[in-house]
C-alpha cells in the first residue's frame, strides 16, 4: 500500500532464481490473505441473501404491500384478516435512538472536551478507562438495571408507567455514550496543535477556542461518532426490549409504552413457526433494520469525506 | 473580562458533566457490586444452576463464556489478522479495496440481533450445526472479525517505515518481511485491542440466543473428551452463557433465589469485564516494554 | 527475546492455519456426525424392540421448543440420564419458543418439540397431521393484579371489559380509584392464546399504551410493581408478592382445575414426528411415569395428566374420562 509495488516485486525478482522458497513463501501468505478476505466478503453476501430470501416472502408470496408494512399503523398478525403495519416499530426504533443520541451527543461531547483540553491526565487516567468500561458492560446488564432502577424511578416522578420511550432512550444513551465519546475524542487529539496555539496566541480564551476554532472544525467528525451511536442504538435489542413496554402502537407520551423493530423481533421470533406469514413478517422487520444498517454505513461515508477535504 | 467569565462558565459546565458521568458510572457499578457481591461465592460460581430449589450456582455459564470466547477467538484471530494484513499491506487503491473496507464497515455495524437470526437460520438450520457452542462462534466470530480486521490494519500501519523497508532490502519476501518483521512490532496493540474486543464476546447475549442456545445440557466436568456429549470440552454441545443466563433467569426465574442470582451473575460478569480491560492494558504494557527492550 | 517472540508467531500461525483448515473440516464434520445421530437411534430401534433387555438404550435426543415447559423438561432430562437403565442416551432440552419448537420438529431438526399449544393452532393442517401429540402435563393460568387494587375477583365479562380496554378504572369493577394497568403477553404468545380462549372467549387487540412481555418473571415484575396493574401468570409463578384473582368466584387451584371448575388451563404438549424412535419413546416413557408425573411435575407447579377428570382437544370440547 505504502510503497509502490514496482519497487516490492524488484527485490525478489532480481533473486528469482536462487530463492524459489522464498517465493512459494509469499505465494502461500498472499493464497491465505486473499482467501480470509473471500471469507468476509461471502459472510456478508450470505446474511443479506439470507435475510432477504425471508424477509421479501411476505411481500412476494402473500401479497402483503410495501407501502402497507412501511406506513401501516397496525400490526394484527393474527387477526382477520392479518394486518402489518410496521410503522409503529420504526417509529418507536427512531425516536428512542435519536432521543438517546440527543441525551449523548452533548455529554460525550463535554467527556471529550475534559479529557482532551481541560484536564487531559486526570482524564485519561479516570475518565476514560471508565468510559471504556461503559462499553464493555453487557447490554443484557444494562437492561436488568434499567427494570430495577430507572424504570421504578421514572414510574416515582412522571405520570406513567415508567416503562416508555424515555425508559428506553436513558438506557440506550448511557450504551451509546461510549461510542460517542471516543470517537469525538481521537477527533480532538487528531487536531493540529497550531491551530488551537495560534489561537490561544491572539489572546482567545479556551471557551472562545473551542467554540469558535476547534467545534466548526471538528464538527463532521463529532457528527460522526452520533451517527455510529444512533446506529448502534437502532440494532440493540434485549436491553431495549425490558424497559420500552412494547405495545405495537405509537405513543402519545414520552412515558407511554412503545415498541421497536428490535423488540417485537425478540418478542415474537421464537413463538412463530418457522414459514408462516407472521413469522416472515419479523424478518422483514429484520430486513428493515439490515437496510438502515446500510443507510447509517453510508451517511457515515458521507460524513468522512468531508473531514477529509 | 465577559470572555473570561463565559469561560469560566464553560469550564465549569463541561468539568460538570465529566463529574456526572463519573458519578453515573460510579454509581452503576457500585449498584451492581453492591447488589452481587454478597450473593457470590466459591460455592456460586462453582456449582450447578438449579431450576426451581434456591441456591443455584452459575459454574457451567461460566465455564461456558469463557470456552465460547476461546472457540471465538481461535476462528477469529487467524481470519482477522488476514484480512487485516491484506487490508494493510497487499489491498492496492482501487474500488476494489474500496468494496471490501465497505464490507468492513458493514459488518460491524450489524445489529447482533441480525447477526443472531442469520445464525439460526444459516448456522443452526441450514447446516444443521444445532443449538451449540460451534454456532455460537461462528456468529460471534461474524462481530469480532471486522473489529480484529481493523485493528491488524491499525497497528500494522503504525509499524515504522524504516523497519518495513529494512526487511525488503534484506531480501525477504513480503509475506516473511510482514510475518517476522511488522507483526512483532504491532503485537502489543493487536493484543490489546484483542482483549478489549473479547469483553463485548463475553457479555454478548442477543446473538446467541439464537445460536447457542439457553441451555446447557448436564455437564460432567471429569470427563475432557471434546466427542462426548456431555463432555464440557465438546463444541457440539449447546451451551448458556453467563449473559444469556442473566436474561433466562430475569425473565423466566422460577427459583425463590433469581434475583439474587441475576445479581450476582452480573456483577461477575462486570468483574470479568474490568478484569479483561485492566489486564488487557497490563498485558500490552508489558509486552510494549519487553520489545522495546529487546531492540 | 527475538527468538521467543518469532516462536510465538509461529505457534499464533500454526494455529491460525490449522484452525483454517479444522474450521472448514469441523462444518462437514459436525454435519456427518449430527445427521448420523437419529438414523443410529432408528437402527437401535428394531434390535430394541426385539430383545429390550440384551442391548443397552443408546442415542440422542433433542427437544426444543416451549420456554414454559423447558424447566420441567430439564428436570426429568436430568433425572433420566442419571439412570442407569439409560445411560447411553442422551438428552439435550432447548429452549426457543413453541414456535420454534414445532417449526424444528416438523422440519425434523430436533425428535421432540414442546409447545403450549396445540400443533393444529401454530401449523398448517397437513403439517401438524405428521406429528405426534404428547401431552406431558396440564399448566394453569390466574389473573394476577397488582396488591392494591381491592379486587380478588373478576366475572369474565369485567375480564373482557377490562382487557378490551372499555373499563379503564378499577373502581368499575368494585375496586379502589386507581387506573388499570394491562401487562399482556405478545399476540404470538401462547399463554395469551390460552388466556384469551378459555378466559376471556374472545380475542382481543393489543391497546395503546399496554405492557406487552413475553417472560413471566417480567410480567410478575411489572405487576407488583406498578399500581393497578393486571397481568396472567401460571400457578408456578404465584407469591405473596402478586394476588392471584378469582374466576367467576372459583380458585385457581390444581383441584378446581382438575375438574374443569376452573377452566383456564393448557396441555403441555410433546411433539414427535410420527411414532417416535426407541431414545426418544423411552424418554417420552419416562416423561410419564409416576417418578415425573408425581413429583417433579407438582413440583414446578404443573398438574398431571392423568389426575385431569376431564379431556379437552384443540377446539376446547370437553369431555368426561
Amino acid at each position: 500500500m505504502n510503497l509502490p509495488a514496482s519497487e516490492v516485486r524488484s527485490a525478489p525478482a532480481a533473486k528469482e532464481r536462487r530463492i524459489p522458497k522464498h517465493l512459494a513463501e509469499e505465494w502461500r501468505g498472499r493464497t491465505y490473505v486473499y482467501l480470509c478476505v473471500l471469507i468476509m466478503i461471502v459472510t456478508i453476501f450470505s446474511i443479506v441473501y439470507f435475510i432477504a430470501s425471508r424477509g421479501l416472502a411476505p411481500f412476494i408470496s402473500h401479497g402483503v404491500s410495501v407501502s402497507e408494512m412501511m406506513f401501516g399503523l397496525e400490526w394484527r398478525p393474527d387477526g382477520e384478516p392479518a394486518v402489518f403495519g410496521a410503522l409503529p416499530f420504526l417509529f418507536g426504533s427512531f425516536s428512542t435512538s435519536l432521543l438517546a443520541a440527543v441525551i449523548a451527543a452533548p455529554l460525550g461531547l463535554c467527556a471529550s472536551l475534559f479529557m482532551t483540553e481541560i484536564m487531559p491526565k486526570l482524564g485519561k487516567t479516570v475518565l476514560q478507562p471508565g468510559i471504556e468500561l461503559l462499553a464493555g458492560i453487557p447490554s443484557v446488564v444494562y437492561g436488568f438495571v434499567g427494570l430495577s432502577v430507572i424504570v421504578p424511578f421514572l414510574r416515582d416522578v412522571f405520570p406513567g408507567l415508567g416503562v416508555g420511550v424515555l425508559a428506553g432512550s436513558l438506557v440506550l444513551s448511557i450504551m451509546i455514550l461510549p461510542t460517542v465519546t471516543t470517537v469525538s475524542t481521537d477527533a480532538l487529539r487528531s487536531l493540529p496543535r497550531g491551530l488551537k496555539e495560534g489561537s490561544m496566541a491572539l489572546g482567545a480564551t479556551r471557551w472562545q477556542t473551542i467554540s469558535r476554532i476547534i467545534l466548526p472544525t471538528l464538527l463532521p467528525s463529532l457528527l460522526t461518532g452520533v451517527v455510529l451511536g444512533i446506529a448502534r442504538a437502532f440494532g440493540e435489542a434485549l436491553a431495549v426490549q425490558m424497559v420500552i413496554g412494547n405495545a405495537p402502537h405509537i405513543p402519545h407520551s414520552l412515558f407511554e409504552s412503545a415498541a421497536t423493530l428490535t423488540s417485537i423481533i425478540t418478542l415474537s421470533m421464537g413463538n412463530t413457526t418457522s414459514g408462516s406469514l407472521h413469522n416472515n413478517a419479523l424478518w422483514s422487520l429484520a430486513l428493515m433494520l439490515l437496510l438502515m444498517t446500510f443507510v447509517f454505513v453510508f451517511v457515515v461515508r458521507m460524513l468522512e469525506r468531508r473531514v477529509k477535504r | 473580562m465577559r470572555a473570561k467569565t463565559i469561560d469560566r462558565i464553560a469550564t465549569g459546565v463541561i468539568v460538570a458533566v465529566a463529574v456526572l458521568i463519573m458519578a453515573v458510572l460510579a454509581s452503576l457499578i457500585g449498584y451492581l457490586l453492591f447488589r452481587g457481591l454478597p450473593h457470590i461465592s466459591w460455592h456460586f460460581l462453582t456449582s450447578f444452576p438449579q431450576a426451581i430449589k434456591a441456591g443455584g450456582g452459575i459454574g457451567p455459564q461460566l465455564f461456558n463464556s469463557i470456552f465460547l470466547l476461546v472457540l471465538t477467538m481461535i476462528i477469529t484471530i487467524p481470519l482477522g489478522l488476514g484480512a487485516g494484513i491484506y487490508m494493510s499491506e497487499y489491498a492496492k487503491r482501487g474500488p476494489i479495496t474500496n468494496f471490501i473496507r465497505l464490507v468492513v464497515e458493514v459488518l460491524s455495524s450489524f445489529p447482533s440481533i441480525v447477526v443472531g437470526l442469520f445464525g439460526l437460520l444459516v448456522i443452526v438450520n441450514t447446516f444443521n450445526l444445532g443449538y451449540s457452542l460451534l454456532s455460537g462462534a461462528l456468529a460471534l466470530t461474524v462481530f469480532n472479525l471486522p473489529m480484529m480486521v481493523r485493528l491488524t490494519e491499525q497497528s500494522l500501519r503504525s509499524v515504522p517505515q524504516e523497519q518495513k523497508e529494512a526487511g525488503l532490502a534484506l531480501g525477504m519476501s513480503r509475506w516473511k518481511t510482514i510475518t517476522s518483521v511488522m507483526l512483532p512490532v504491532a503485537l502489543p496493540s493487536i493484543v490489546t485491542g484483542t482483549v478489549l474486543a473479547a469483553g463485548r464476546v463475553f457479555g454478548e447475549a442477543a446473538a446467541l440466543l439464537f445460536t447457542a442456545g439457553m441451555s446447557s445440557p448436564r455437564l460432567d466436568f471429569t470427563d475432557w473428551n471434546p466427542l462426548h456429549p456431555t463432555s464440557p470440552l465438546n463444541p457440539m454441545r449447546p451451551a448458556e452463557t453467563l449473559a444469556v443466563h442473566i436474561w433466562k433467569i430475569n425473565s423466566e426465574g422460577l427459583a425463590p433465589d433469581a434475583g439474587e442470582i441475576a445479581a450476582g451473575a452480573s456483577a461477575v460478569l462486570v468483574i470479568t469485564i474490568l478484569l479483561f480491560n485492566l489486564g488487557a492494558r497490563w498485558f500490552g504494557r508489558v509486552l510494549y516494554r519487553k520489545l522495546t527492550a529487546s531492540k | 527475546m527475538k527468538k521467543s517472540l518469532v516462536l510465538l508467531l509461529t505457534v499464533v500461525f500454526a494455529i491460525s492455519l490449522a484452525a483454517c483448515g479444522n474450521n472448514t473440516n469441523n462444518n462437514a464434520g459436525s454435519a456427518n456426525t449430527s445427521s448420523p445421530s437419529p438414523s443410529a437411534s432408528e437402527s437401535a430401534a428394531p434390535s430394541e424392540s426385539a430383545t429390550p433387555s440384551a442391548e443397552p438404550l443408546s442415542g440422542s435426543v433433542i427437544a426444543s421448543g416451549s420456554s414454559a415447559l423447558q424447566p420441567l423438561a430439564q428436570a426429568a432430562a436430568d433425572k433420566f440420564m442419571a439412570d442407569d437403565q439409560y445411560k447411553g442416551v442422551s438428552v439435550q432440552i432447548q429452549g426457543g419458543g413453541s414456535g420454534t419448537g414445532l417449526s424444528q420438529v416438523s422440519d425434523g431438526q430436533v425428535q421432540i418439540g414442546n409447545s403450549d399449544v396445540f400443533a393444529e393452532e401454530k401449523l398448517d393442517a397437513d403439517k401438524a397431521k405428521e406429528l405426534v401429540d404428547h401431552k406431558v402435563a396440564v399448566i394453569a393460568m390466574a389473573a394476577v393484579a397488582h396488591k392494591d387494587v381491592g379486587v380478588d375477583n373478576l366475572t369474565q365479562q369485567q375480564l373482557v371489559d377490562i382487557f378490551t380496554g372499555k373499563v379503564t378504572n378499577w373502581k368499575d369493577v368494585g375496586g379502589t380509584d386507581a387506573k388499570i394497568v394491562l401487562v399482556n403477553r405478545p399476540s404470538s404468545s401462547g399463554t395469551r392464546a390460552t388466556f384469551e380462549k378459555y378466559a376471556l372467549g374472545i380475542k382481543t387487540e393489543d391497546l395503546p399504551g399496554s405492557i406487552q412481555e413475553d417472560a413471566s418473571g417480567t410480567v410478575k415484575k411489572l405487576v407488583s410493581e406498578t399500581p393497578g396493574a393486571i397481568g396472567y401468570l401460571a400457578l408456578s409463578y404465584l407469591d405473596e408478592s402478586i394476588i392471584a384473582l378469582k374466576y367467576e368466584g372459583v380458585e385457581p387451584t390444581t383441584d378446581n382445575v382438575k375438574t374443569n371448575t376452573y377452566p383456564v388451563w393448557a396441555y403441555e404438549h410433546m411433539y414427535t414426528k410420527g411414532e417416535p424412535d426407541a431414545a426418544a419413546k423411552a424418554f417420552l416413557d419416562y416423561m410419564m411415569s409416576p417418578e415425573i408425573q408425581q413429583k417433579d411435575v407438582v413440583e414446578n407447579g404443573y398438574i398431571p395428566t392423568s389426575d385431569m377428570k376431564i379431556e379437552r382437544d384443540a377446539a376446547g370440547t370437553v369431555t368426561n374420562k
